[in-house]
């Protein structure tokens, strides 16, 4: 047995008064160490929100309405590659990949049938979608103007985070430096217009999947978000006037004590940030607000039906470690998107948490703990040190230019691999109790149907749209980018005259540029 | 340092030279596909290097041409494709096609990734030298890619 976390923190054989400084304030209290709610759980649970999609809208609709009626209580929608990058599902880059990773959105008219049936103004609506993300919320924004929604009442969450795109995800379009100003537009936008939705929510997750350690994943997350403030600021607005719709993502992984440590140690070192160094005076800019998700790289293709077991560990983790929303993943997730059974099986996991496990019903029930405190501690001086490297560096884009949180990832992630070739960490059906004898589990199939689908559907629209308004609000977008005016106008126009994500994405090519990566190893 | 580019192919990186008893084996590492998560990639990369092979790394997002044309190029008797996504029937069996075209069928292709049971028995029949799922060692795959060099 290693005598460390799974990021390599040295663990003593027990911890005493003697590891531990002056007790923190209680939850609800600065610097929210033990949560940004006095009473937590008891005044509202966290948010089941399932991320899902996959396919065409027409399908991922149906699982939507299923979901909601199971007893979910928001939705997240995942998007397919092509449309992550910005492809229309008849670009050739899109072979092979239309509707596999989550659902196609092609225009307006998908982004209609995506939410047929269900009135925005009454879900809240999260949506992991970071190059493209301006254009989708804008196609979104159109949605719930036909639906006679106003903006001012929509909640939700847009993931936008591009950073952690040239960190760890690598779904990137253009160079991180236009691709900034298009997050920044965002923010002002969702101040002024859209005052209820998440512009941005800050992602550790990703960066925790390519192998990053808990203590890297705190540092470049909340270093990340440190970079949108300074550019918010850098625009004109007021910190308090966009910091309190600041929203975090992060990994809920498997060492179960790190990772409540963890989330502690992010609401501290952000509320501090907050405070000291931006003058936040409104307590809602120094709150950091987050949603966790399972480990997806924890999960295991050898016997699938263990990796319920590992979800619902982590997931206990994230509710003590007080996540606002919480997304379990499905134990068949190693093969392939989930399976209806297996997504509901994946939902129940956090009902049972929120109802019987008694987890709930004390906020922040772990504070105090000798080992708890002082591995918080820990991980916020770990992250602290990484913040201060990277700014003497210049900021977060010097650093990532340089390559430097993508080399501290590769090279955690190869240690970690080592460990478990060497069987000193062990990974249970993987390199300790195997097992030969296992029965094939029922999986979702998506076929080339969808594809054909919307290709068919594009084709369509194509023929039956107004080119000559498509021609003119492209050319309007060109020149926003051009005069340096706030683009989510511009997007509005193109998405209600039914141009394609793809000719948006591809009209700011030109004056953008694209990003190619070196990579690092 | 990164490039601001209008679509070129990112350079090749070449990883090599640290070790004094280096074998002849050349493995061209590709992530074709859209798919960005290069985690598996990079860790069998470093592996194939720390195992004494000369490694060229491709950087993300390759088409199937690009791909043949830098294991031309780098003259290797190894390609490892690296794909996440589900859209491996769409991009393997080109890379297959493409080698056969040029009389490259000499090369090994060896599939790492998210790959069906049915797939992987697809692939293989296709030519395919090699077909590892997750979870497949380190120790494993580095010694098949050393006897499918050798081999050829």
């Amino acid at each position: 047995m290693l005598h460390r976390t799974l990021s390599g923190i040295p663990l003593e054989n027990h911890y005493g008064p003697e590891n531990v400084r002056a007790p923190e304030p209680p939850p609800g209290e600065f610097p929210f160490t033990r949560g940004i709610h006095k009473t937590m759980y008891r005044g509202k649970l966290w948010t089941m929100r399932q991320f899902s999609g996959f396919a065409t809208p027409e399908e991922t609709n149906r699982r939507y309405r299923y979901l909601l009626e199971q007893g979910q209580t928001g939705l997240s929608v995942a998007f397919d590659l092509p449309t992550l990058m910005g492809y229309d599902a008849d670009h050739s880059n899109s072979l092979g990949e239309v509707g596999k990773c989550g659902v196609s959105i092609c225009s307006l008219a998908d982004m209609e049938t995506l939410f047929d049936g269900i009135p925005l103004g009454g879900v809240s609506v999260s949506m992991t979608i970071n190059s493209p993300a301006a254009m989708i919320w804008a196609m979104y924004l159109a949605v719930a103007e036909k639906q006679g929604v106003a903006w001012r009442e929509l909640n939700g969450t847009l993931q936008n985070d591009i950073l952690k795109e040239y960190i760890a995800q690598k779904e990137f379009i253009y160079p991180p430096r236009p691709s900034m100003r298009i997050v920044t537009d965002t923010i002002e936008f969702a101040t002024r217009e859209v005052p209820r939705y998440n512009p941005v929510s800050i992602s550790g997750y990703h960066i925790r999947e390519a192998g990053s350690t808990a203590a890297q994943e705190l540092a470049f997350t909340l270093r990340d978000g440190i970079e949108y403030v300074d550019w918010a600021i850098e625009r004109g607005l007021l910190i308090d006037e966009f910091a309190p719709r600041l929203s975090f993502f992060f990994n809920s992984h498997s060492d179960f004590f790190e990772e409540i440590a963890k989330f502690r140690a992010a609401r501290r070192i952000w509320a501090r940030f907050m405070r000291d160094r931006y003058g936040a005076r409104d307590e809602r800019s120094t709150r950091l607000r987050f949603h966790a998700q399972t480990a997806g790289c924890s999960l295991t293709w050898q016997q699938p039906y263990n990796n319920l077991v590992r979800t619902a560990t982590q997931a206990l983790a994230a509710v003590l470690g007080g996540c606002q929303s919480l997304h379990t993943n499905s134990l068949d997730e190693a093969y392939a998107l989930p399976s209806e059974q297996a997504v509901t099986l994946a939902l129940r996991t956090q009902q049972i948490i929120a109802h019987e496990t008694g987890a709930p019903i004390v906020a922040d029930p772990l504070g105090g703990s000798y080992f708890i405190e002082s591995l918080t501690d820990q991980l916020e001086a770990q992250a602290l040190a990484y913040m201060g490297r990277i700014d003497a560096m210049g900021g977060m884009i010097p650093a990532i230019e340089r390559g430097f949180p993508q080399a501290e990832i590769a090279d955690a992630s190869f240690r970690y691999q080592q460990e478990v070739e060497r069987g000193e960490r062990l990974v249970i059906g993987v390199n300790a109790f195997t097992q030969s004898d296992e029965p094939p589990i029922e999986l979702l199939q998506i076929d080339r149907t969808a594809e054909e689908s919307q290709i068919d559907k594009l084709r369509a629209l194509r023929a039956s749209r107004r080119q000559s308004s498509v021609d003119h609000t492209l050319d309007n977008l060109r020149r926003t980018a051009d005069e340096n005016r706030n683009l989510m106008p511009a997007f509005l126009d193109c998405a209600r005259a039914y141009a394609t994500l793809g000719e948006m994405c591809g009209a700011l090519r030109e004056p953008f540029g694209v990003w190619v990566e070196q990579a690092v190893l | 340092m990164p490039t601001r580019s209008t679509g070129a192919p990112g350079p090749s990186i070449m990883v090599a030279g640290h070790f004094p008893f280096m074998s002849n084996i050349r493995v061209l590492v590709a992530k074709p596909g859209l798919d960005g998560h290069d985690r598996g990639a990079k860790v069998i990369a470093r592996a194939l290097r720390d195992a004494g092979m000369e490694v060229i790394y491709t950087g993300l997002r390759q088409s199937p041409e690009m791909i043949v044309s830098a294991a031309m190029q780098e003259d290797v008797q190894v390609i490892g494709l690296s794909i996440l996504s589900g859209a491996h029937m769409a991009i393997v069996p080109r890379v297959l096609q493409l080698l056969r075209e040029r009389g490259m069928d000499d090369v090994a292709v060896v599939v790492g990734g998210i790959v069906p049971d049915e797939d992987a028995a697809e692939l293989r029949k296709q030519g395919c030298a090699g077909v590892f799922q997750p979870g497949a060692s380190l120790e494993e795959i580095t010694g098949f890619v050393r006897s499918a060099a050798r081999a050829r």
